[in-house]
Formats: structure tokens, C-alpha cells, sequence
């Protein structure tokens, strides 16, 4: 029971990883029918955004700290945060440490404008193209955006720790009356399930509650007459990819203190994303929210040693075996509408 | 002229394409050794094995994309099948690529004719899907529990314990009935130096056969019903025909190509590892065939050529090699030059592979061979007559909903 407690624990994070970028993904296909390669690399960008707000928070200068002296006996060089000499050194010094939470206030104007930029730059002229030629051009995109973060950033992973006050592991077991020390969890990975759900929460209520939400299912629905009503419809999909973009990005900065980011994880989680949207039905948002957790905590059970005794290696092929199975007793994923994406 | 059942005018294509297969050494040889553009003479065996072997995976691809508009992106798994087959063959007999290389063509067709069989009940995205899931799942097996076969992570390779019962004394690596494949000629003429390499003579002779049967596959009742399936399958099965025994023998022939490919990779060099099976192998072979043109015979080999020329040219222009280049100029001026070209060439290459396929993708929808075609044409001022005829066919009136702002 411990156990299986744990790996639903342990599949979350992965899984809301997942269901982010799906959701990001799904709602691309689903309001401008393209299928975007480049969606992986935005949630790169997210990752380099908290890296970039990270390092410039920590930007300082020298100062001669008069009260220390080096072993030569001179004045001691010390080096001082900006922050921390504005706003005093507690403050300067709290700033740093939750600077991936405050990436997040960064990276929404910034992804948003990404969106916007690749939306009306290069998508808009590929609605009428075939779904490969959409492939082949984002992908191109992926690669460039890939090899300028890589320029800048470098080939190495970059670590980007978490706030102090989310280090450390708390002992769930004990709390729901388990033995101590069996169901340990970084706080930071409860923390990024819940900002997971949040941000799902919000996109759900944003498309179901407002009327900017109910005018862009009307017209996942039905395009046409929608524009015939006299909305116009192009600008609002526009919206809804810089909204996409915004969310595969807050994705990314909060994963960095999971995994330290590095140039070509977007492509690593791109290829999963498409296999938990299509999974989940290829326009369907409850489908790509389903199919993120449901393959991310099917992989974290499979890596369980017990399971892996019984069927060796079943860790490394459980989310392709499943995704076979599924396409081939459901044949649209789990809640795909059909006709999408058949021809 | 007429040639082994081909056309008159795919006799002549076919002998050209033969032509230039054979002269390649010399035609990717155009600058003398030591001067500045040497850099990118590409007239180097491994490169040139690499442009054959790559020329009939994407060949054999576009059989079953091209022709029928199946996207599969897992082809790279039937390359992997084809090099551990061969590389079996080298540690289980001798080195001999004989045994290997047919072996290799019927395990993968074996494999791609279950899988085909499987992923051939879905069309569409979820088609790419089952093949992307089934080529992961192969490769990552290879990785992990297959190693007593696949040797993990090292990758397959011959061991001086193995038994190798055929073998005879002095085979240290693969051969064709004792045509070692790793041997060159040279020949230098002034400046020019000319390696004729065994290795890519067999490829090429391989490569030119395979290019045969697949011109004949394209011309036949069979391509042609491939090309129906493309164009309306839905209306193919109201008319009674039963599309997917057409549709699984062309992912089989293609996965045959592949596997083919793979064995070619490991008779080159006796080694096979599961990275040949990564969805970014199964990648690049859609990006080959979609950069040439799919669904034309040229354009799968020269996407696959571009694409292998970029990665080993562009990749080896480093700062030496620049300054080299720059050095009349002013310095200023060349550092400048010298700095913005690191974006593009040496490590960063990739950059400029994506900006090329965006490019490429953005102008030119049907490949370099589109390309290739309106250059032809313009040369020859014999544009097409500019849309159809307007008295039968009155210009498009757009319907409202195509408006933009009303």
C-alpha cells in the first residue's frame, strides 16, 4: 500500500509535466488545426527564462568589505547582489532565493509574446498547408530555437535550485498515519503537481466561464460560422496560441529545479507530449489532462523493482505499450471526436 | 532506346542517375586539396558510403510515404534490425557481407510486416503514432533487457571469441568475396586527389539497383494504386477495394529498404548500436524525403545527400578554416564576420539546418526538386500559362467566411 502510495506520488509531477505541454498542445490543434513541433522548445524557453531571471537576480558587484581581510592582510573583496544593496541584504537575499517562483511573472509577457511573434510570423501562413509541411517548418523552428539557447546557455545543464523553504523532503507516510520515513516526497514536486492543477483549473474556467472562452469553443467547433456571425475569430486563436505558449512556458520554469534545464529537453518532452496527446484523443483537453497523468504515473508503477522482477523492462516500453493499446481498442484516443486528424 | 521494361525517357534518367552515382568521387571533388574551399570537397569515402546508404533509406521511405502518404516515424527501428543482423552474421560466421545483407533485408521485412500489420488498422496521426511508439519501444528494449543481444549500450561488435566458423586467415573486416570494403585507389591528378573507395562502389552498385526497382514500382498498376490510396482512400473503399493488403506490402518494401540501409551501415563499418533506432533517426529520414520532394523518385536521394553534406561540411568549418577565409579583410571587419559565423557554422550547425528547412518548407512546399523544376523552367522561359483558361474557369469569387475583416 506504501508503496503504491509513493508511485502515484512519484507519477505525479512527471505526469503533470506532461498534461501541461499536452494541454499547451491540444489547444494549438484544436483551435488552428496545426500541429506544432516547436511547443517542446517552448517549454525550453520557460526553463531558460528562470535560469536568465535567476542569474540576472544574482548579478552583483565588488565591494571592499572593510571589517574582513584576505590572508595577505588586505581588505577583503567581497561580492555584492544588486538586489541585495537595493532592498537591504534580507530582502536582496529572499529575492534570490525565490527567484523560479518570480520567473514565472517574467516568463508570461515573455511567452505570450513568443506566441504572438511565432504565431503571426511564421503559423499563420502554414493553416492551409498539409499537417507534415506544419511538422517539417516547426521542427525547423525547434531546431533553431534549440541551437540559440544552446549558443548563449551553453551544451551543460544548469542548475536552478528551488526557494530554500521547498528543498527538502516532507514524510507524507506520517501524516495519513503510516510508519515515518516510508512516503517521502520533495516538497517542490507537491508544489509543482499543485501549480500543475492550478494552471489546468484556470485554463478550464477560462475557456468555460468567460465569454472570450465560450467564443473559442464555438469556434474549435465550427470555424466557419463563427466567422460568419462577424467575430473575429483569427485574432482570438491568435490569443489562444500566446496562451498556449504561456502555459508550455510557466511549465518549463517551474520544472527547472526538477531537472536542470539543458538545451534539448524540450525535444525529450516533446515526443511524450505528442504521444500523451494523440492518447488522449487529438483535440480533446479533458483527453490530453487524462492521458498526461494516467501515462505519468503508469511509468513511475512500472519502475517499481517488483513490477520490473515479474516483467524486466517493462519501465522503459510501458508508455508506448499502452498508447498501441489504447489506439487500438479506442481507435481516437480516449476522448477524441471523430473525423480529427483522419484523412 | 528502351531498357529493361523502362520508357524511353526513364532509360535516359536512369542511366544518368547511374552516371552520376559512378562519378560521384569526381563530381564532389571540384577544388585542388590545400586551397581555401577544399573544406568542402565531400569526395571522402565515409562521406560518400553515407550518401548511398542514406539515399536508399529515404528511397525506400518514400515508397510508403510519398506513394501512399502514410506518415511513419519509426522507420529508424527497421535500420537498427538490418546492422544488429549483419553484424550477428559477422560474429556467428565471417566477415563476409554475403550472408548478412539478405538476412538483414528478410528479418526487417519479417518485423516490418508486424508491425505494418498493427499500426496499418489506424491512418492518420495515429498511425505515425504506432510506429513512433513501436521504433521507441524497440530501441528502448535494445538499450536495456535485449542486451544478451544487442550488447546494451557498447553496441553489437565482433569480439575475438566469437565463433566466426568461416572465417579465414587474415579477415579483419568486412568484404565482399574478398573485395575488402574499407580499400580505396587514389589517383592524383595535379592538385586534385580522386579516392575511389570499394566500399562505396558496392553501396552505389546497391543503391543503383534498388533505385531500378523502385522507378519500377512507381511506374506500375501497383504505384499507381499506392498513389490512389493518397489521393482518395475513402472513395477506393466505396469502389470495393480493399486497401491495406497495398498499404502493408508498401510499408514492408520500405522497411525492407531500411533494412537494407542498416545492414549497408554495419557491412561499412562492423558495428550496430540501438541509437540507430531513436526517433531522431526516424526523423531525419522524413525530413530527407519531405526536403527533397516526396512522391518524386529524385528527391528522396538528394535530401538525403543535403542533409548529410550539411551535417559533416558545415560541422567542420571551424575559426581556423575562417580565417583563412577572411583574411583580406580588414580586421575588424573579420572578427566581426568571424563572430557572426559561429552561429551558423562548426558546433552550431544545426542552426542552419533548421533555418534551411524552414526555408525550404516556407518558398519551396515541394522539396528541392520543385526547386530544382522552376530554376529548369525559368532557364527555359517555358513558364506554365498562368492559371486556367478564364472563360471556363471564372476567377474565384472569395466566399464570405474566407474574408478576413468584414
Amino acid at each position: 500500500m506504501d508503496a503504491i502510495i509513493l508511485q502515484i506520488l512519484n507519477g505525479l509531477d512527471k505526469g503533470s509535466a506532461y498534461a501541461l505541454i499536452a494541454l499547451g498542445l491540444t489547444l494549438i490543434f484544436g483551435t488552428l488545426g496545426v500541429v506544432n513541433f516547436a511547443h517542446g522548445a517552448l517549454f525550453m524557453i520557460g526553463a531558460f527564462v528562470a535560469v536568465s531571471v535567476q542569474r540576472l537576480l544574482s548579478l552583483s558587484f565588488e565591494q571592499i568589505d572593510s571589517t574582513k581581510t584576505d590572508f595577505l592582510g588586505n581588505p577583503l573583496k567581497v561580492k555584492v547582489p544588486y538586489v541585495e544593496s537595493w532592498f537591504g541584504p534580507e530582502v536582496g537575499a529572499t529575492i534570490i532565493d525565490w527567484s523560479v517562483p518570480l520567473a514565472i511573472i517574467v516568463a508570461i509577457p515573455v511567452m505570450l509574446l513568443v506566441g504572438f511573434v511565432m504565431e503571426r510570423g511564421l503559423i499563420k501562413h502554414f493553416y492551409k498547408r498539409p499537417h507534415a509541411d506544419q511538422i517539417l517548418v516547426t521542427f525547423g523552428l525547434a531546431i533553431v530555437l534549440q541551437e540559440l539557447v544552446k549558443y548563449f546557455f551553453g551544451a551543460n545543464p544548469i542548475q536552478t535550485p528551488a526557494p530554500d523553504a521547498f528543498t527538502g523532503s516532507f514524510d507524507f507516510g506520517a501524516m495519513i498515519g503510516f510508519d515515518p520515513n516510508v512516503i517521502i516526497y520533495p516538497y517542490w514536486r507537491l508544489v509543482y503537481f499543485g501549480f500543475a492543477a492550478v494552471v489546468i483549473g484556470a485554463v478550464f474556467a477560462f475557456l468555460q466561464f468567460t465569454t472570450f472562452g465560450m467564443v473559442v469553443r464555438a469556434g474549435m467547433a465550427d470555424r466557419e460560422t463563427v466567422g460568419l456571425l462577424g467575430i473575429n475569430i483569427d485574432r482570438r486563436f491568435t490569443i489562444m496560441f500566446g496562451i498556449a505558449a504561456a502555459v508550455a512556458g510557466i511549465a518549463g520554469v517551474m520544472y527547472a529545479p526538477i531537472l536542470s534545464p539543458n538545451y534539448h529537453m524540450g525535444m525529450d518532452f516533446l515526443v511524450l507530449s505528442f504521444v500523451v496527446v494523440v492518447v488522449g484523443g487529438m483535440g480533446s483537453l479533458p483527453g490530453a489532462v487524462a492521458a498526461g497523468f494516467l501515462l505519468g504515473i503508469l511509468q513511475s508503477f512500472a519502475s517499481m523493482n517488483e513490477v520490473k522482477s515479474v516483467i524486466p523492462g517493462i519501465d522503459q516500453v510501458i508508455i508506448y505499450l499502452v498508447a498501441i493499446i489504447i489506439l487500438l481498442t479506442r481507435p481516437r484516443g480516449l476522448m477524441g471526436r471523430a473525423g480529427v486528424m483522419e484523412e | 532506346m528502351k531498357f529493361l521494361g523502362l520508357s524511353a525517357k526513364d532509360t535516359r534518367f536512369l542511366l544518368i542517375v547511374i552516371l552520376l552515382t559512378l562519378a560521384t568521387p569526381i563530381i564532389l571533388q571540384p577544388f585542388p586539396e590545400g586551397s581555401g574551399l577544399a573544406t568542402f570537397n565531400a569526395g571522402y569515402p565515409d562521406l560518400m558510403q553515407r550518401f548511398a546508404i542514406f539515399g536508399i533509406f529515404a528511397i525506400g521511405f518514400n515508397i510508403l510515404f510519398g506513394l501512399t502518404g502514410y506518415l511513419s516515424f519509426g522507420h529508424a527501428a527497421f535500420l537498427g534490425i538490418g546492422s544488429y543482423t549483419v553484424v550477428w552474421m559477422y560474429k556467428l560466421l565471417d566477415y563476409n557481407v554475403i550472408w548478412g545483407l539478405p538476412l538483414a533485408v528478410v528479418t526487417s521485412g519479417l518485423f516490418a510486416l508486424l508491425i505494418g500489420y498493427i499500426s496499418l488498422r489506424r491512418s492518420g496521426i495515429y498511425f505515425s503514432i504506432l510506429t513512433l511508439a513501436f521504433a521507441q519501444m524497440s530501441y528502448n528494449l535494445a538499450y536495456s533487457v535485449l542486451t544478451p543481444i544487442t550488447n546494451g549500450e557498447t553496441g553489437l561488435q565482433v569480439y575475438s571469441n566469437d565463433p566466426q566458423v568461416l572465417i579465414s586467415e587474415g579477415e579483419t573486416s568486412p568484404h565482399f568475396f574478398g573485395i575488402v570494403m574499407n580499400e580505396s585507389a587514389k589517383l592524383n591528378l595535379g592538385d586534385w586527389q580522386f579516392t575511389f573507395n570499394n566500399g562505396y562502389y558496392f553501396t552505389a552498385i546497391i543503391a543503383i539497383v534498388v533505385f531500378y526497382i523502385s522507378l519500377r514500382i512507381f511506374r506500375s498498376p501497383f504505384g499507381l494504386m499506392l498513389r490512389a490510396i493518397k489521393t482518395n482512400q475513402t472513395r477506393l473503399n466505396y469502389t470495393g477495394i480493399n486497401t491495406r493488403p497495398y498499404t502493408l506490402a508498401a510499408f514492408v518494401i520500405s522497411g525492407m529498404y531500411a533494412g537494407l540501409a542498416g545492414g549497408l551501415m554495419a557491412a561499412m563499418d562492423p558495428l550496430a548500436g540501438a541509437e540507430r533506432m531513436q526517433w531522431t533517426a526516424s526523423g531525419e529520414v522524413v525530413l530527407m524525403t519531405i526536403l527533397g520532394g516526396a512522391g518524386t523518385l529524385m528527391g528522396p536521394i538528394l535530401g538525403a545527400g543535403f542533409i548529410k553534406y550539411f551535417e559533416n561540411i558545415f560541422s567542420k568549418i571551424n575559426d581556423q578554416v575562417l580565417h583563412g577565409w577572411f583574411e583580406w579583410m580588414p580586421d575588424g571587419l573579420e572578427d566581426f564576420i568571424i563572430g557572426l559565423s559561429h552561429f551558423f557554422v562548426g558546433k552550431s550547425w544545426h542552426l542552419t539546418l533548421g533555418l534551411l528547412f524552414m526555408l525550404v518548407v516556407i518558398f519551396l512546399p515541394g522539396g528541392l526538386v520543385e526547386g530544382g523544376t522552376r530554376i529548369w523552367h525559368a532557364i527555359r522561359r517555358d513558364r506554365k500559362p498562368k492559371g486556367p483558361d478564364p472563360e471556363h474557369h471564372p476567377e474565384h469569387i472569395p466566399h464570405v467566411a474566407e474574408k478576413e475583416e468584414f
